[in-house]
């Protein structure tokens, strides 16, 4: 039982890593809108999925097939990691636009715009797999699972996963460094916007108190906007790394991640930027940790028990601040 | 008048209308259903959505090629096919197998899966409707008592046995690591599986993963720490296509195995063809088998590639031969299910698949297992265990 988790410690610590930096960024989306506007984005989700299809569109569309190094390599990534970002981000604004904003202008209730979020999400589901997956990217394979080794027909590839070096059990692996290192970055640009400029210190007074700050000259629809365009381009990262990791996605690939992300926020700290963060890296430690010891059945019966535990004696995260009170 | 609180009225038309869609899904013709109409209707339950659609996809063309196949022989009464999709889901199932029941088929080709099986077949049973499963294995079907329930396909315990005799006598393994991804199908497969290698003196690790999730590292992780030289997956193609691809990206490099539910090109096509490049996959089919010396399977390829532009798959010829035996039935003047049921006790026949007998309790006769090699990013039948340590 233990001896599995000696043995693996290192490489379940740089896996649950791993898994936990894309958890925060999609944590990110849920963290932002809910400091915002109080409202869970549960087609949030959906937007990591459609992350995955932009940057899926964009290695079809130009036809990029490595694997590559170098300078060359940097260039792609770069390339498809905005793909993605944009189609997330873009998807973010017109779910905003469609779904919530007519919903706010007529002063509906929170539950009301919580149903148009689940509608929005069942329907950017199915919009993918019988119309958009069949459409341009299963080549025949009807709405099964996509391998990016298969996708478009014939095997992509953007890299090459070599192990750099090892500590103990774990390998250390280029494609994983570099997930890491590009969330953290991500991570750090974000708290320093929302910190620092003009436009993040529009979301710190809506988050306070919207009255006000419309009385004071903000434009609530505009930070609004940014704040769906900032969770979306942060889920659109996530999707990049998520398909340069496990090269797969579908159109349900956002289910059990989407539940996960939304689970780290709330352990962090709903509303809280780096709570996304801590919640991200400490639910996929934990699930990888408390996989090696009871199973991996057991995973996620770990994990929400550790959530329960955290919010038993903390109801609100482990870092508990929220978006208001954070300061530069 | 009492005051109806305005959430009741809500559900109340909630509720009335998904009465009126409940009756209206499913079936296509309501006036078809009484034996003395023009045509006689079969029915198809099983996955036609949901991540491992495939299997079902390729079972209800199999069906549907025969169906059209004796409807263009001019028969005194032709034969509808109506499908219902579970999604592969047990608990999708008993909706879908209410609403094919109201719609009077004689006879019912699925469920494809072992855990709606479970789900729905007592249903089939009640209403007194013959069922033939092209797929379901798991052996604790066959344990029910039921009357009116068969299959075409030997059960887990002849693959679970048969898998680890040939990983220990062909392969020569001394270590194996079993993962199962936790359904019906799986578990019980799994079961067998250890039972069987642990009699031949190997104690497998073992773990097992949610066909939903996508992060399998701490899996991962524990087959490296126990190097086996077989990982034996226990499971369907969704969840082992995202295996294999981890298993080999984190540098696993033990022979991968498994077995019919991860017979499906969608298994390469995750894992990518590099992965799963040598993976073995056992099944009581030899559906994909184009060198059989039977002149009707060559046919049999080549007028499914007509009718649906896409090669026939897993379990196509076993969905095909199933209607065949009903159509058979029909011809020979059962046109009732508890004549068409009475009739299934006697059919002995060669099939495309496979030669064709039911046992006392609905299983088949033959019990042959066979083997599958991935080459080059396709799944090559191999035959018999004796092949695959090449």
């Amino acid at each position: 039982m233990f001896d599995d988790f000696t043995s693996s410690f290192w490489a379940n610590t740089i896996d649950g890593m791993t898994v936990g930096s894309i958890y925060a960024l999609v944590a990110l989306g849920y963290t932002m809108v809910y400091g915002v506007l109080r409202l869970i984005n549960f087609a949030h989700s959906e937007i990591f999925m459609i992350g995955t299809f932009g940057a899926l569109a964009t290695m079809q569309i130009t036809g990029i097939n490595g694997p590559f190094t170098g300078f060359a390599l940097v260039a792609v990534l770069l390339l498809c990691l905005a793909g993605s970002m944009l189609a997330s981000g873009g998807a973010a604004v017109a779910l905003e636009r469609i779904a919530y904003r007519p919903l706010r202008k007529r002063g509906a209730s929170r539950l009301a715009a919580l149903i148009s979020a689940i509608g929005a999400s069942l329907f950017l589901q199915e919009l993918f797999a019988t119309v958009i997956i069949p459409k341009w990217f299963a080549h025949g394979r009807g709405r099964d699972t996509l391998g990016l080794a298969q996708a478009g027909g014939e095997p992509r590839r953007l890299m090459d996963k070599e192990v750099l070096f090892s500590i103990g059990s774990g390998d250390v692996r280029n494609d994983k460094v570099l997930i890491i290192v590009a969330a953290l970055a991500m991570m750090i640009i974000l708290q320093l916007f929302v910190t620092r400029s003009k436009l993040g210190r529009g979301i710190r007074a809506t988050a306070q108190d919207p009255e006000t700050a419309v009385l004071l000259g903000v434009n609530i629809d505009r930070i609004v906007v940014v704040t769906f365009l900032i969770g979306g381009l942060m889920a659109g990262a996530a999707a990049f790394f998520f398909l340069l990791f496990y090269e797969v996605t579908s159109y349900f690939i956002g289910f059990i991640l989407g539940i996960k992300a939304f689970t780290a926020a709330v352990l962090g700290g709903i509303g809280n930027l780096k709570g996304a963060l801590v919640g991200g890296f400490t639910l996929g430690l934990v699930e990888n940790y408390g996989a090696s010891i009871f199973g991996s059945e057991w995973k996620d019966v770990i994990a929400f028990t550790i959530l329960v535990i955290v919010l038993m004696f903390r109801p609100t995260g482990i870092l508990g601040e929220s978006l208001q009170r954070a300061r530069a | 008048m009492k005051r109806v609180p305005p959430v009741m009225r809500l559900l109340a038309v909630a509720g009335a209308a998904s009465l009126v869609l409940t009756a209206c899904g499913g079936s296509d013709d309501k006036d078809g259903g009484s034996p003395s109409g023009g045509e006689l209707k079969l029915a198809f339950i099983g996955a036609q959505t949901g991540p491992n659609a495939q299997l079902g996809i390729n079972i209800s063309n199999g069906v549907e090629l025969a169906i059209a196949q004796y409807n263009a022989t001019n028969p005194a009464k032709k034969v509808t096919l109506a499908k219902y999709d579970t999604k592969g889901d047990p608990a999708a199932a008993p909706a879908q197998a209410d609403t094919l029941i109201e719609a009077e088929p004689i006879g019912i080709i699925g469920p494809a899966f072992s855990g709606e099986s479970k789900a729905v077949v007592p249903k089939f049973e009640e209403a007194k409707i013959p069922s033939i499963s092209p797929s379901a294995t798991s052996t604790k079907l066959a344990a029910n008592g039921w009357k009116y329930w068969h299959r075409v396909i030997t059960n887990d315990d002849s693959q679970g046995a048969e898998d680890a005799k040939a990983i220990l006598t062909q392969l020569k393994a001394k270590s194996v690591f079993l993962v199962d991804d936790n359904e019906e199908y799986s578990i019980g497969l799994a079961g067998k599986f250890v039972e069987a290698i642990k009699a031949g003196g190997v104690t497998p690790g073992t773990d097992k993963i949610d066909p939903n999730a996508n992060d399998y590292s701490s899996t991962i992780n524990k087959i490296k720490a126990a190097k086996p030289d077989v990982v034996f997956f226990a499971g369907y193609y969704a969840a082992g296509g995202k295996l294999l691809k981890q298993m080999r990206d984190g540098g696993v490099t033990a022979k991968f195995f498994s077995d019919d539910g991860a017979l499906d090109q969608g298994l390469i096509d995750a894992a990518g063809a590099k992965q799963a490049e040598g993976a073995i996959i056992s099944c009581a089919c030899q559906s994909v088998n184009p060198t059989a010396d039977n002149p009707a399977v060559g046919k049999f390829i080549t007028d499914y590639k007509a009718k649906f532009n896409a090669d026939q798959g897993t379990y196509s010829a076993e969905g095909f031969d199933v209607a065949n035996i009903y159509l058979e039935g029909i011809k020979a003047g059962n046109d009732t299910p508890e004549k068409l049921n009475e009739y299934l006790k006697t059919v002995n026949v060669k099939g495309i698949s496979k030669p064709i007998k039911f046992t006392e309790t609905g299983e088949i006769e033959d019990k042959s297992i066979f083997y599958f090699l991935v080459k080059s990013g396709k799944l090559e039948f191999v035959g018999a265990a004796d092949k695959i340590a090449s």
